[in-house]
């Protein structure tokens, strides 16, 4: 972490009885910062007061919000008062939201955020000085925008990348402003305070990278191998991890915790299929077999339409989308495994079964298994003493499995080790991600 | 001559580039340049047909769901699916909402600050904005105490000296025209459209799982199990659910978005006379009411008008779309001849300046943008080209709803051909959308009561059912426009999938005649007070609502009889 995280680094301490600790000096925010006018408050009580009163938000909201992440965080209760002093210290953070091969689906699911909303994060939170789709000023004065927050704020902003960066014939497939987005995410990630990637597209090069692409496209962390970057992929990401992340870090100075591929615990560190809530359907055999089936209509297992949950890591289930209201399973249709590195291609054909059938195995992470390794999580079953069949999954053979697949064979690693059928490739943005603490 | 140069285009989705030529404060010539490019047509080759609309979908995350349903259909066209009556309805209201929020966020949060002065705001009087507000909508959102918490709000954020996304804006500019008060309203809802974005968009998360992108179509219907008696299926209560949705979204449109139009509308009626245009409108239609793929049974109806001739509704055929690479970065040989998609063949080549550059003057190639031309004419789509459509055929719904708004600023119909007729075109058929939504919704309601709980046509769902070859096509109205998948299946592979989509008719460089696309042809005459702060630009580029995530074409290595192929 950077020196010019010092007004957010460090421990700050809880007071005793639950109340906000007392701020940081003021003067230190604004050297951290260099932007604010106008100190939040003199003490810590009175300043989220002032700083709610002044955005007519009710206090009560605002810890419930607070609450709300530290559960998305899986922090003690103790740690609300934490997080709203974090969040209502003056001056709001500077952040750069860059767009390259993009879609802007990441920058409409920002749009639904609402814990807080995005009102609240724009507004109150962060201070989101460059985003092409949502800013007012266009061309020249876009452009003044971001040089402005790199030159007042070298290393004190953060910067948020969707989309990926095409390297082929010198980066002319995606130009802004008469330069490459290339040579834009260099400069950016290069001087933020750290970067985070939302989507896949930013995660690995993810569609433009799929088998096919023309455009030598890849993700954020292969092109600036020394930033500090974290990476929320998912097409798109659920906005309640983004928020979780940058609540994390405002409130510790720090990033939360990742695997090797740079994707927080917290929100990828699950396997989809142990937190389903269809997972009863699949122990119990119960399979929607057609479309519109008595199984479809009764809310049965997807796995034998294609569902890639047994393979893939995320939230989904727990987070949902869209204020908790559904996810891809809930309304009928399978997991496309949108989380996992290079899903276009290893996970696609999306209705075809997987060839390795999943086990029971609630406690891994995509570290402990290895990357995209069912066969270790069905390995790690047969730890758990549950007999599993699996079939080794090979690179590039995803035309080959299926049905008439490889003979299936029983493989037995040790837990926590890379097993048969070890992972095709690791995205580029593997080794980047992986330098995040 | 001055050349004005305005990259990025903010407030869009997507990579866009304008250069315009001045004379006297006046725009005499325009060109538009799509900057980036991915490829997806040639991802696309060689894959599943059934997984082809989770790749297509994702041409676009702010139009979500468009390219979905053309790709699902263009694949049941090429296989001879008729989807169930229960899947065309919730098609229906997944594409229905879609057009609503799209429509009202386009409105406040990629075009208003054209129009809208935010800083202005600060010195409008609470009281009076709140009169303002109660004359023209019976929004129960505008008490004097209300709007001076927005100003307050507004205020504490000025003087935080960060100003986010608003900081650098042209505030202060002669171009903008509203009282304080009226800055101070939109601001208001401004904020408010965002939290009702949110909200009403949980149609689509309810029937397709999430928003944006959603994932339960599938070939054949919708995977989504419907079954009043299942919990976990589309149950009564999930309906309810998406009526008290669909009139909380009907309630803002009726009374904040639609009155807003017409309240800013009001004091801008010089831009009814600006962004005329090519004047050539075409629509696909959509909405099926009836057999699915008959176009006699759309809501909105297919057709085009040619040079604003209201008293003609002509046919449309897509074998008259062909598309020229003249100033396109692509070449192939003969490529001055445009040709039909299908024929189409076509190899990326850049021909811009060395980046960085600060102009593509001198570039005869200027975009990654192709050409799309009807019978040789460029055409501009979108909520104007529908509204002149369905108008001049006479659909009762959308003449009554245009007559009443031309009548509210006191217009004649000829104020349409212009960017403020886009604004309000957008406006008028917003709120002709969210009323049908309760109608698609009822209508699946009383389907269900039926017991009819079919959602998919599963008879093709195994490849082992289809022919060796197999080709389809088809269309959407997506909110920006018309928008066309091809595709062709060999084998069960795919082998040639193209989208020709509404950006790249409105936003095409010229053709090999030198014809300009709508963009450009729109910019000319527009004044300019100050060119060092083009807003103008930006009011009759945003008023086509342009979303350039994709403008792809696509190389087809073998050379063959080529995938070509634009999106947006």
């Amino acid at each position: 972490m950077g020196g010019a995280a010092t007004n957010r680094s460090g421990p700050v301490p809880v007071g005793g009885d639950g109340s906000p600790p007392a701020p940081d000096p003021t003067e230190q925010a604004h050297g951290a910062h260099g932007r604010a006018r106008e100190p939040a408050g003199t003490n810590g009580e009175d300043s989220i007061l002032q700083f709610l009163a002044a955005r007519g938000i009710s206090r009560r909201a605002f810890l419930r919000f607070c609450g709300a992440m530290a559960a998305a965080l899986a922090l003690p209760a103790g740690y609300g008062p934490q997080i709203a002093k974090a969040l209502s210290t003056a001056p709001r953070i500077p952040l750069v939201w860059l767009e390259g091969q993009d879609c802007a689906g990441n920058t409409e699911g920002f749009l639904r955020a609402s814990h807080p909303t995005v009102a609240e994060l724009v507004l109150d939170t962060l201070s989101l000085n460059y985003h092409e789709t949502i800013m007012a000023p266009a061309g020249r004065a876009a452009e003044k925008s971001l040089s402005d927050t790199i030159t007042a704020s070298p290393g004190q902003y953060i910067a948020v990348v969707e989309g990926a960066v095409p390297v082929a014939e010198d980066g002319t497939y995606c130009l802004i402003a008469g330069r490459t987005f290339r040579s834009m995410v260099e400069e950016v990630c290069g001087k933020a305070l750290l970067t985070i990637t939302v989507g896949t597209c930013a995660f690995d090069g993810g569609l433009p990278a799929a088998s096919g692409g023309p455009t030598g496209a890849a993700g954020v962390a292969a092109i600036v191998p020394g930033a500090k970057v974290v990476n929320l992929p998912g097409c798109p990401m659920n906005v309640q991890n983004l928020t979780a992340t940058i609540v994390h870090y405002l409130t510790f100075g720090a990033l939360p915790a990742t695997d090797s591929l740079g994707r927080p615990y917290f929100a990828y560190g699950q396997l989809l299929h142990d937190q389903c809530e269809r997972r009863a359907h699949f122990d119990a055999g119960e399979y929607v077999l057609s479309w519109g089936d008595e199984g479809s209509r009764k809310g049965w297992c997807l796995y034998k339409m294609g569902c890639k949950g047994p393979e893939t890591f995320a939230n989904c289930p727990t987070v949902r989308f869209n204020d908790r209201t559904s996810w891809p399973v809930k309304a009928g249709h399978g997991c496309v495994g949108c989380t996992m590195p290079r899903f276009w291609d290893q996970m696609s054909p999306f209705y075809r079964r997987l060839s390795n059938p999943p086990g029971f195995a609630v406690d891994v992470t995509a570290d402990q298994i290895g990357l995209g390794l069912v066969g270790a999580v069905a390995a790690l079953s047969v730890a758990h003493g549950t007999v599993s069949y699996v079939r080794a999954r090979r690179a590039g053979d995803h035309e080959a499995a299926g049905e008439s697949g490889p003979v299936p064979t029983i493989v037995l690693p040790e837990p926590g080790e890379p097993g048969a059928g070890a992972p095709p490739t690791s995205p580029p943005g593997a080794s980047g991600g992986g330098e995040v603490s | 001559m001055a050349r004005v140069v305005v990259d990025p285009i903010t407030r869009i989705e997507g990579h866009l580039r304008i250069e315009v030529e001045t004379k006297g404060g006046i725009v005499t010539d325009a060109w538009s340049s799509g900057t980036m490019f991915r490829g997806l047509e040639l991802i696309l080759k060689g894959r599943d047909p059934r997984d082809a609309w989770v790749f297509a979908q994702r041409a676009c995350g702010v139009c979500t769901t468009v390219h979905a349903l053309a790709s699902v259909r263009a694949v049941e066209n090429a296989l001879g699916l008729v989807i169930p009556t229960n899947a065309r309805l919730i098609r229906n209201l997944i594409a229905g909402i879609q057009y609503v929020q799209d429509h009202v966020i386009h409105f406040y949060h990629l075009h208003a600050l054209d129009w809208v002065d935010v800083v202005s705001a600060l010195s409008a009087d609470p009281a009076r904005t709140s009169d303002l507000a109660q004359s023209i909508s019976a929004w129960p959102l505008s008490s004097a105490v209300y709007f001076k918490g927005v100003r307050d709000r507004l205020q504490a954020f000025v003087d935080s000296g960060q100003l986010g996304p608003f900081a650098n804006g042209y505030w202060g500019h002669p171009a903008y025209a509203l009282p304080p008060e009226a800055n101070l309203l939109a601001v208001a809802h401004y904020l408010q459209a965002l939290d009702w974005q949110r909200d009403v968009i949980k149609i689509q998360a309810i029937l397709g799982g999430k928003n944006p992108h959603p994932q339960t179509y599938v070939v054949g219907g919708m995977a989504m199990g419907v079954d009043p008696n299942s919990p976990t299926a589309l149950t009564v209560r999930r309906l309810s659910e998406i009526a008290e949705l669909t009139a909380r979204a009907r309630d803002f449109v009726e009374q904040v978005y639609v009155p807003d139009v017409l309240a800013v509308a009001g004091f801008y009626k010089d831009w009814a006379g600006h962004g005329a245009g090519i004047g050539n409108y075409l629509s696909y239609g959509d909405f099926p009411e009836g057999a699915p793929d008959d176009p006699r049974s759309f809501y909105l109806p297919r057709g085009r008008i040619l040079g604003r001739d209201l008293s003609k509704v002509l046919p449309v055929d897509q074998a008259s779309v062909a598309e020229s690479v003249a100033h396109s970065w692509y070449t192939y040989e003969g490529d001055e001849t445009a040709l039909h998609p299908w024929k189409g063949q076509t190899n990326p080549k850049y021909g811009g300046p060395k980046p960085p550059f600060d102009t593509l003057e001198g570039s005869a190639t200027y975009s990654w943008l192709k050409a799309p031309r009807y019978e040789d004419q460029p055409m501009e789509v979108g909520p104007l080209a529908r509204m002149l459509v369905a108008y001049a055929s006479g659909q009762a719904d959308v003449k009554t709803a245009v007559d009443d708004a031309l009548g509210a600023l006191g217009v004649g119909p000829e104020a349409l051909f212009s960017t403020l007729g886009r604004v309000a075109a957008r406006a008028i058929e917003t709120s002709l959308l969210v009323n049908r939504l309760g109608v698609w919704q009822r209508d699946l309601e009383a389907n269900l009561k039926t017991g009819d709980l079919a959602i998919a046509d599963t008879s093709r769902w195994d490849p082992t059912s289809w022919p060796d070859h197999a080709e389809g096509w088809g269309f959407e109205e997506a909110p920006r426009g018309s928008l066309g998948h091809w595709i062709v299946i060999d084998k069960g592979s795919i082998t040639n999938y193209q989208m020709v989509v509404p950006s790249t008719w409105n936003g095409s460089p010229r053709d090999a005649a030198g014809h300009r696309g709508a963009w450009e042809e729109a910019l000319i005459g527009t004044p300019l007070a100050d060119p060092e702060r083009p807003v103008e630009i930006l009011r009759t580029i945003h008023s086509f609502d342009p979303c350039l995530a994709c403008a792809v074409h696509v190389h087809d290595p073998a050379g063959g009889p080529g995938v070509t192929v634009s999106v947006v």
